[in-house]
C-alpha cells in the first residue's frame, strides 16, 4: 500500500473540501481511520468497549471546534484543517497504543505486587530467562511502532507539499509582534501588509501587579486574555494558502492550534508551510518559541472568511494602501515546493 | 587482570592539595576571562593569574606523580589506569574538534547551498537573498567583514603539513631510541620534534598575520572566517600545548626519568602529538584543500 | 563473613583504616572515593534545593493568570537557571556521587582509578555553580534564553553570557574527568573473577553513561564556545547573514542534548535493576538482555537528536529519519521495563522504601516514556512541540525517573554508607507524599499542553487557569520533600538502628560483603570472589 493510500493521509483536493460539512457529518478522511481502528478493535470485548469510548470522545471533540481553549480541557482538538485532523489522529493513535500497553504492563505489575508478596507466603522462583518471552516482547513493539509510523509518514509527505497555493502570506516575527504581507493572491501581488500585536486591553492587564482581572478581558463572550491582537490575519476559507515564514531578530514560532502545525521563524531564513481552512471563524494561537521577555505576549489571530468576503476585505485593504502598492514592482513567480 | 606482578597493591595516593589549587586556578581563569570579555578592568590580570596558578598546579601535581613513579609506587595496573585516562582524554578532544568540523561540514553542505537557493533553500534565496550565489569560501549573503582572500593550500599550509608529518616521524624515532636505550638519539630526535612544533607555530603565526594584514581574512569574514580561524586556532593551541609537553618530556629524558620499559609520560605525550597531527591532516584536507 | 574484604592493608601506608583528621584533610584534599561520593551527594542535594526553589518561583507565578510576582524577564531567568541547576548541578552530580560510592564497592576495587583527579572533578563543580548563580546578581541578570541556549536569543543576554558559558565549560571539564575516571575504574580495577558480564547493572549502566559523557560533553563545549565567539569575536556560525545558520546551533546542541538525557536515565536504570531483584528476592530477569538494551539505547541516542527540531524547517527526509530512529528507542527501553516486571513475577516481594521508589519509577518513568513516544510522531509533534505537553514529558522522565531513582538509591545504600537504618515509616511517608504531589504537579501539564498552552511563558489565557492551579498546588507539596528527606536522614544518622552487613535480606553483590558502615578503605587487596557474593555470578540462572 502506498503511503498516500492510508485512509488518513487525505487525498481530497481543495475544491471538495470547501463544500464539505465540517462537523459530525459526512465521511472525511479521519473517519476512514476511525472505522478501520474500530474494526480492528471490535474483535474483542474490551476492544468493543474501548472503541465505543473512543467513538464518543472523538465525536464530541470533533464537534466542539472551539476557537479558544476550554477550561479544564483534557485533550487536543481536531481543528479546522486536514493537517490539524491528521495531528489529532496521529495523537489519538499513539495515545491509545500507549494506554493499552500501559494497562497491560501496569496490570501485570499490579498483579505481581498483589500476588507475589512475601507476607502472603510467596516463595521466590529462581529463573531469570525466558527466550521466547523476550523475543515476543521485542518483536511485538516493533510491529506496533511500524503501525504507528506508517500513517504518520503518509501525513508528513502530504504536508510537505506547499505547491499550488492560491495565496502566499509572508510572516515575519519581531520581538514581540508579527508582520503579515499578502505577497500574491491568485497569481497577482497585492501590496497589502501590516503589523499585528497584542491588543491593548490584554497589554494593560498583563503588566506586573496591574490589579486588573484577566477574566475581564473579553471579545463578546470569549475570554481572550493574551489571545487577542489589534489587527488579525484575515484569510480565505477553502483555498490553499502558503506561508513563508521568517524573523527579523530572534527565533519565533508561528502556531495556531486549529490549523494543526507550527513552524519556526528563523532570522534570514525562510520556512514554508501551508493550510487550507475549511470553516470560517476566528482561530487563536501564540508564538511558540522562547523569544525574550515578551514571548508570552505575542499572540496570533487568524480570521477565516468565505472567499467572497475575503476578496472584499482584500480589495478594501488594497484601496487603503494604493499609493504604496503602485510603486511595488510585480514580483517574479516564486519557486514552488 | 593485571593485579599481580610483584606489587599487587594498587597505589591509592594520600590526600593531595593540587586538585584544590587546580580548582582555584580554573575558577580564577574563568572568572578572569568572563570579566575580561565584559570589559571589566581586573578581568585580564585575573585571567593570567589563573593561568599561572594552573601551571603551578600542573608543575606540582606532575611532580608528585613523577616522584611516586620513580620511587616505584606504581604497578602495572596503575600504569594501565594512566593509559586509559590519557586515551579517553584524547577521545574527548577528538569530540571537541568534531563539533567544529561538524560546523564546517554543516555550513558547506547545508547552510551555504541553502542560502544560495539549492533544494530546501529555494524560498530562502528567492525571498531574502536573491542576489546571493552559493560558493565556498563565502562570507554569506550579508558579505560580512567585506571581501577577502584565502590562504592557498599549496604554500605554507603544505609546508606545515610536511613539518607535522616529519615531527610524527621524529618522535617515533625518539620512542624507538628510548626503548633501545640510545640516549643521545632520543634527545636529538625528541629535540627535533620540539623544534618542528615550534616551526609549525611560527609559520602559522605568519599565516595569521598575512591573513589579517593583507588578505582581510578575519574571524569576522562570515562563516568561512569563523570556521577557518576556530579550527586552525584551536589546533594551533593544541600544538602549543603539545610543544610545551614535548619540551617538558625532553627535560625529563635529560634527567633520565624514563626507562626502556617504563616511560608512560613519554608515550602519553607522543599519543597527544599524533592526535594533533591527525587533526591537522583533517584540517589540511577540509579547510585548505577542498 | 568476608572480613578479608576490608581487613588487611598495605605495608607502605600507615593510616589506611583511619580517616584523615581535620576538615581540610578529610574533605578538601581527599582522594577517597567514599568521601568524594559523599561530597557529590551533598552538593547535589543543595543544588536540588536551589533548583527546587526556582521552580517554586515559576509555579507561584503560574498559579493564577496575570502577573503577580515577577517580571517576565526574571521569570525566563528562573526557567533557564532552574533547568541548568537541576540537570548539571542536581541529577548528574548525584549519579556521579552514587557511582563514586558504589562502583569500587561493587567491583571489588580499592578506590577509583585516578583518585586525585576524582577530587578535582568534584571540587570544580561548586565553583562552576558559583559562577553560574552569581549571574543572578549581575546587572541584566542570569541567562534567560532557556537551558537550550538557542541563538540569537541567548546572545542578547548581558554580561551573563560569558559567565554562563564559562560555567558550562567548567561543568564539562568536571564531567569529562569524572567519566574518564569511571571508565578507567570499571575497565581496569575489577577484582579477579569480576568478569564484565558478571558486573552489577549499576556498574554496566555507568560504564555506558561514562562513554556517552566523554563523547558529548566536548560537543557541548564546542557549541557554547561558538556562541561565545559569535557574541564577542564577530564570528557568524549561527548567523545566516554570514553563511551560518541559527539552526546549526540546534543540531550541535541536541547532538549533545539527546545523549545527555540518557546520561540522566541510564544510571537510573542501573539503580532500579539493583533494587528490584533485592526486594523481589529473585535474580534480575534477562541480565544480558539488560546490558545489550542499555548499549542499544546509548547507540540510538546518537542518531535521534533532531526530534527536538521537528518544527525548525527540516527537509522531509530528515523528519522521517529522525522520527523512525526515535521510535526505535522504545524497543530496548521496553525490554527493560518488561524485564523489571518479569523480575517481580513469581518473586517474594516486600515493599521497603527503596522498593517503593523503584516501583514508582517503573510506572511513572514508563508514562514519561509513552509521552516521549507520542512526541516522536512528527505530525502530532507539530502540535505538541514547545507546549506543556513536552514539559510534562520530560518531568516524568526526569523527576519521577532520574530523581526517583536517586532517592531510591540513597535509601537503598544509606545503611551501607552510615551503618544506620532510617525510619521505614517516614521513608514511606516521604514516598506516598511525593507520589501524590508529583502527579498533581505534572500530570495536568499534559492537559495544558494539549489544550494549547506554550511553555516558557509567565502568563496565560484564563482557560488554562484551573489546571495551572492544580499543578502549582502539586509543586508546593513537592517543595516540602527535600525537607522530609533531610529530616529522615538526619534522624537516622543520629538515632537510627544499627544496620547489618547485608542490610536487606535479598541483597546480593560485593558491597554487601563489607561491614556497615563501609570502612574508609575497602578492598585494598582484591577480594576473593565467591559465586554467592555476586548478583549475577552464575550465568546458568
Ligand atoms: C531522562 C530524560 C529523558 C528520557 C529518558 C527521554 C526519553 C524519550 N524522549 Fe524525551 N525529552 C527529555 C528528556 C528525556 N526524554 C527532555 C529534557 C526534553 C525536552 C528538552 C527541551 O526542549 O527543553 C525531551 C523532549 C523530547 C522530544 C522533543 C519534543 C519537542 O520539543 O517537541 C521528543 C520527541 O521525539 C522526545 C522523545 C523521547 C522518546 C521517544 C524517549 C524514549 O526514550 C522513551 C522510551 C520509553 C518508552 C516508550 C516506555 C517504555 C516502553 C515500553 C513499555 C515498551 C512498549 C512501548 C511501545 C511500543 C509504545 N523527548
Ligand atoms: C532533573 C531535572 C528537573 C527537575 C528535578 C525539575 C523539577 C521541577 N520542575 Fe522543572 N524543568 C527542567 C528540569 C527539571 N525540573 C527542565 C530541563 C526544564 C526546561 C527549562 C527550559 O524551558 O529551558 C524545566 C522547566 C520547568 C517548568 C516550565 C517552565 C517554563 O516553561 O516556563 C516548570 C513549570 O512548572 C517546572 C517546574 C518544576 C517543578 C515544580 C519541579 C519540582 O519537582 C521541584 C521539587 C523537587 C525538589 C525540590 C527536589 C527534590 C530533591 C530531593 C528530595 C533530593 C534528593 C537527592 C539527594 C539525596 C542527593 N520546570
Ligand atoms: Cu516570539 Cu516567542
Ligand atoms: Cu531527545
Amino acid at each position: 500500500m502506498a503511503f498516500g493510500a492510508w485512509p488518513d493521509a487525505g487525498s481530497t483536493g481543495p475544491q471538495t473540501v470547501a463544500s464539505r460539512p465540517v462537523c459530525g457529518g459526512g465521511p472525511n478522511d479521519w473517519d476512514g481511520f476511525r472505522v478501520m481502528a474500530m474494526k480492528s478493535l471490535a474483535t474483542t470485548r474490551t476492544g468493543r468497549a474501548v472503541s465505543a469510548a473512543l467513538l464518543t470522545l472523538a465525536v464530541n471533540i470533533s464537534c466542539a471546534a472551539s476557537t479558544l481553549p476550554a477550561r479544564w480541557q483534557l485533550n487536543m482538538t481536531p481543528g479546522v484543517t486536514q493537517t490539524a485532523r491528521n495531528a489529532y489522529t496521529a495523537h489519538m493513535i499513539v495515545l491509545w497504543v500507549c494506554v493499552i500497553i500501559g494497562i497491560i504492563v501496569f496490570g501485570a505489575m499490579a498483579y505481581a505486587m498483589f500476588k507475589f508478596r512475601k507476607s502472603k507466603g510467596a516463595v521466590a522462583a529462581q529463573w531469570s530467562h525466558n527466550t521466547k518471552a523476550e523475543v515476543i516482547w521485542t518483536v511485538i513493539p516493533i510491529l506496533i511502532l511500524v503501525a504507528c509510523a506508517w500513517p504518520a509518514t503518509g501525513m508528513l509527505i502530504k504536508q510537505a507539499d506547499t505547491s499550488n497555493a492560491t495565496l502566499t502570506i509572508k510572516v515575519t516575527g519581531y520581538q514581540w509582534k508579527w508582520r503579515y504581507e499578502y505577497l500574491d493572491y491568485e497569481g497577482k501581488p497585492t501590496g497589502v501588509g501590516f503589523m499585528s500585536k497584542l491588543d491593548s486591553e490584554s497589554d494593560k492587564t498583563r503588566q506586573l501587579k496591574s490589579g486588573l482581572d484577566p477574566h475581564a478581558v473579553k471579545v463578546g463572550n470569549d475570554a481572550t486574555y493574551l489571545l487577542n491582537v489589534d489587527k488579525p490575519l484575515v484569510l480565505p476559507t477553502g483555498a490553499k494558502i502558503r506561508f513563508v515564514i521568517t524573523s527579523d531578530d530572534v527565533i519565533h514560532s508561528w502556531w495556531v492550534p486549529a490549523l494543526g502545525w507550527k513552524v519556526d521563524a528563523n532570522p534570514n531564513i525562510i520556512n514554508d508551510a501551508w493550510t487550507l481552512i475549511e470553516q470560517p471563524g476566528t482561530y487563536r494561537g501564540q508564538c511558540a518559541e522562547l523569544c525574550g521577555q515578551d514571548h508570552g505576549f505575542m499572540p496570533i489571530v487568524v480570521e477565516a472568511k468565505p472567499k467572497a468576503e475575503f476578496d472584499q476585505w482584500l480589495a478594501a485593504q488594497q484601496a487603503a494602501a494604493a499609493p504604496a502598492a503602485a510603486t511595488a514592482a510585480p514580483a517574479p513567480a516564486a519557486p514552488q515546493g | 587482570m593485571a593485579a599481580a606482578e610483584g606489587k599487587h597493591i594498587y597505589y591509592v595516593p594520600h590526600g593531595s592539595k593540587w586538585p584544590a589549587v587546580g580548582t582555584i586556578g580554573l575558577f580564577t581563569t574563568m572568572i578572569g576571562a568572563a570579566n575580561w570579555l565584559n570589559e571589566v578592568s581586573w578581568g585580564k590580570p585575573a585571567f593570567f593569574v589563573g593561568v599561572a596558578i594552573l601551571l603551578f598546579m600542573m608543575w606540582g601535581w606532575f611532580g608528585d606523580v613523577i616522584r611516586e613513579s620513580i620511587k616505584g609506587f606504581y604497578n602495572a595496573q596503575v600504569d594501565t589506569s594512566f593509559r586509559m585516562g590519557m586515551m579517553w582524554f584524547i577521545f574527548s578532544e577528538i569530540m571537541f574538534f568534531a563539533a567544529f568540523f561538524g560546523a564546517l561540514f554543516y555550513a558547506r553542505m547545508y547552510s551555504v547551498p541553502w542560502l544560495g537557493g539549492e533544494g530546501h533553500g529555494a524560498l530562502t534565496n528567492f525571498y531574502l537573498h536573491p542576489e546571493y550565489a552559493a560558493a565556498w569560501p563565502t562570507n554569506g549573503p550579508g558579505a560580512l567583514g567585506g571581501s577577502f582572500q584565502t590562504i592557498p593550500a599549496w604554500g605554507v599550509p603544505l609546508l606545515n603539513t610536511l613539518i607535522l608529518l616529519t615531527s610524527g616521524v621524529t618522535i617515533t624515532i625518539a620512542h624507538h631510541a628510548l626503548r633501545a636505550g640510545h640516549r643521545l638519539q632520543l634527545l636529538v630526535f625528541l629535540g627535533l620534534t620540539v623544534a618542528l612544533g615550534g616551526l609549525f607555530l611560527f609559520f602559522q603565526a605568519e599565516e595569521y598575520i598575512e591573513a589579517y594584514k593583507h588578505l582581510n581574512l578575519t574571524l569576522g569574514s562570515g562563516v568561512y572566517g569563523s570556521t577557518f580561524f576556530m579550527l586552525t586556532g584551536f589546533h594551533g593551541l593544541h600544538v602549543t600545548l603539545g610543544t610545551i609537553m614535548l619540551l617538558v618530556i625532553w627535560f625529563r629524558c635529560l634527567k633520565g626519568h624514563f626507562t626502556k620499559d617504563n616511560h608512560f609520560g613519554f608515550e602519553a605525550v607522543a599519543w597527544y602529538w599524533h592526535f594533533v597531527d591527525v587533526v591537522w591532516l583533517g584540517l589540511f584536507m577540509f579547510v585548505y584543500v577542498l | 563473613m568476608a572480613t578479608h574484604a576490608a581487613g588487611h592493608h598495605a605495608d607502605h601506608h600507615d593510616d589506611h583504616d583511619h580517616k584523615p583528621q581535620g576538615f581540610w584533610n578529610r574533605w578538601v584534599f581527599t582522594t577517597n572515593h567514599k568521601d568524594i561520593g559523599t561530597l557529590y551527594l551533598v552538593f547535589a542535594f543543595i543544588m536540588f534545593c536551589i533548583g527546587g526553589a526556582m521552580s517554586g518561583v515559576i509555579r507561584a507565578e503560574l498559579m493564577k493568570p496575570g502577573l503577580q510576582l515577577v517580571e517576565p524577564y526574571f521569570f525566563n531567568q528562573m526557567t533557564t537557571v532552574h533547568a541548568l541547576v537541576m540537570i548539571f548541578g542536581g541529577v548528574m552530580p548525584a549519579f556521579v556521587g552514587l557511582g563514586n560510592w558504589m562502583i569500587p564497592l561493587q567491583i571489588g576495587a580499592p578506590d577509583m582509578a585516578l583518585p586525585r583527579m576524582n577530587n578535582w572533578s568534584f571540587w570544580i563543580m561548586p565553583f562552576a555553580f558559583t559562577v553560574l548563580l552569581c549571574t543572578l546578581f549581575l546587572p541584566g541578570g542570569a541567562p534567560a534564553g532557556g537551558w537550550t541556549l538557542y541563538p540569537p536569543l541567548s546572545l542578547q543576554g548581558g554580561s551573563s553570557v560569558a559567565f554562563a558559558i564559562f560555567a558550562i565549560h567548567m561543568m564539562g571539564i568536571s564531567s569529562i574527568m569524572g567519566a574518564i575516571n569511571i571508565i578507567a575504574t570499571i575497565l581496569n580495577m575489577r577484582a579477579p573473577g569480576m568478569d564484565l558480564l558478571k558486573m552489577p547493572l549499576f556498574v554496566w549502566t555507568w560504564l555506558i553513561t561514562a562513554f556517552l559523557l566523554i563523547a558529548v560533553m566536548p560537543v557541548l563545549a564546542g557549541a557554547v564556545t561558538m556562541l561565545l565567539t559569535d557574541k564577542f569575536f564577530h564570528t557568524s556560525f549561527f548567523d545566516a547573514a554570514g553563511g551560518g545558520d541559527p539552526v546549526m546551533f540546534q543540531h550541535i546542541f541536541w547532538f549533545f542534548g539527546h545523549p545527555e538525557v540518557y546520561i540522566m536515565i541510564l544510571p537510573a536504570f542501573g539503580v532500579v535493576s539493583e533494587i528490584i531483584p533485592t526486594f523481589a528476592r529473585k535474580p534480575l530477569f534477562g541480565y544480558q538482555a539488560m546490558v545489550y538494551a542499555t548499549a542499544s539505547i546509548a547507540f540510538l541516542s546518537f542518531i535521534v537528536w533532531a526530534h527536538h527540531m521537528f518544527v525548525v524547517g527540516m527537509p522531509l527526509g530528515g523528519e522521517l529519519f529522525f522520527m523512525y530512529a526515535t521510535m526505535m528507542i522504545a524497543v530496548p527501553t521496553g525490554v527493560k521495563v518488561f524485564n523489571w516486571v518479569s523480575t517481580m513475577w513469581k518473586g517474594s516481594m516486600t515493599f521497603e522504601t527503596p522498593m517503593l521508589w523503584a516501583i514508582g519509577f517503573v510506572i511513572l518513568f514508563t508514562i514519561g516514556g509513552f509521552s516521549g513516544l507520542m512526541l516522536a510522531i512528527v505530525p502530532a509533534d507539530f502540535q505538541y512541540h514547545d507546549t506543556y505537553f513536552v514539559v510534562a514529558h520530560f518531568h516524568y522522565v526526569l523527576v519521577t525517573g532520574a530523581l526517583f531513582s536517586i532517592i531510591a538509591a540513597v535509601y537503598y545504600w544509606w545503611p551501607k554508607w552510615t551503618g544506620k537504618m532510617y525510619s521505614e515509616k517516614w521513608g514511606k511517608f516521604h514516598f506516598w507524599w511525593t507520589i501524590v504531589f508529583v502527579n498533581l504537579l505534572f500530570f495536568p501539564q499534559h492537559f495544558l499542553g494539549l489544550a494549547g498552552m506554550p511553555r516558557r511563558i509567565p502568563d496565560y489565557n484564563v482557560a488554562f487557569a484551573d489546571w495551572n492551579m492544580v499543578s502549582s498546588i502539586g509543586a508546593f507539596g513537592m517543595l516540602c520533600t527535600p525537607v522530609f528527606m533531610f529530616l529522615i536522614l538526619w534522624h537516622s544518622k543520629k538515632h537510627g538502628a544499627t544496620a547489618t552487613q547485608q542490610v536487606w535480606e535479598g541483597a546480593h553483590g560485593l558491597e554487601w560483603t563489607v561491614p556497615s558502615p563501609a570502612p574508609h578503605h575497602t578492598f585494598t587487596e582484591p577480594p576473593l570472589i565467591r559465586a554467592q557474593d555476586l548478583a549475577h555470578g552464575d550465568p546458568t540462572h
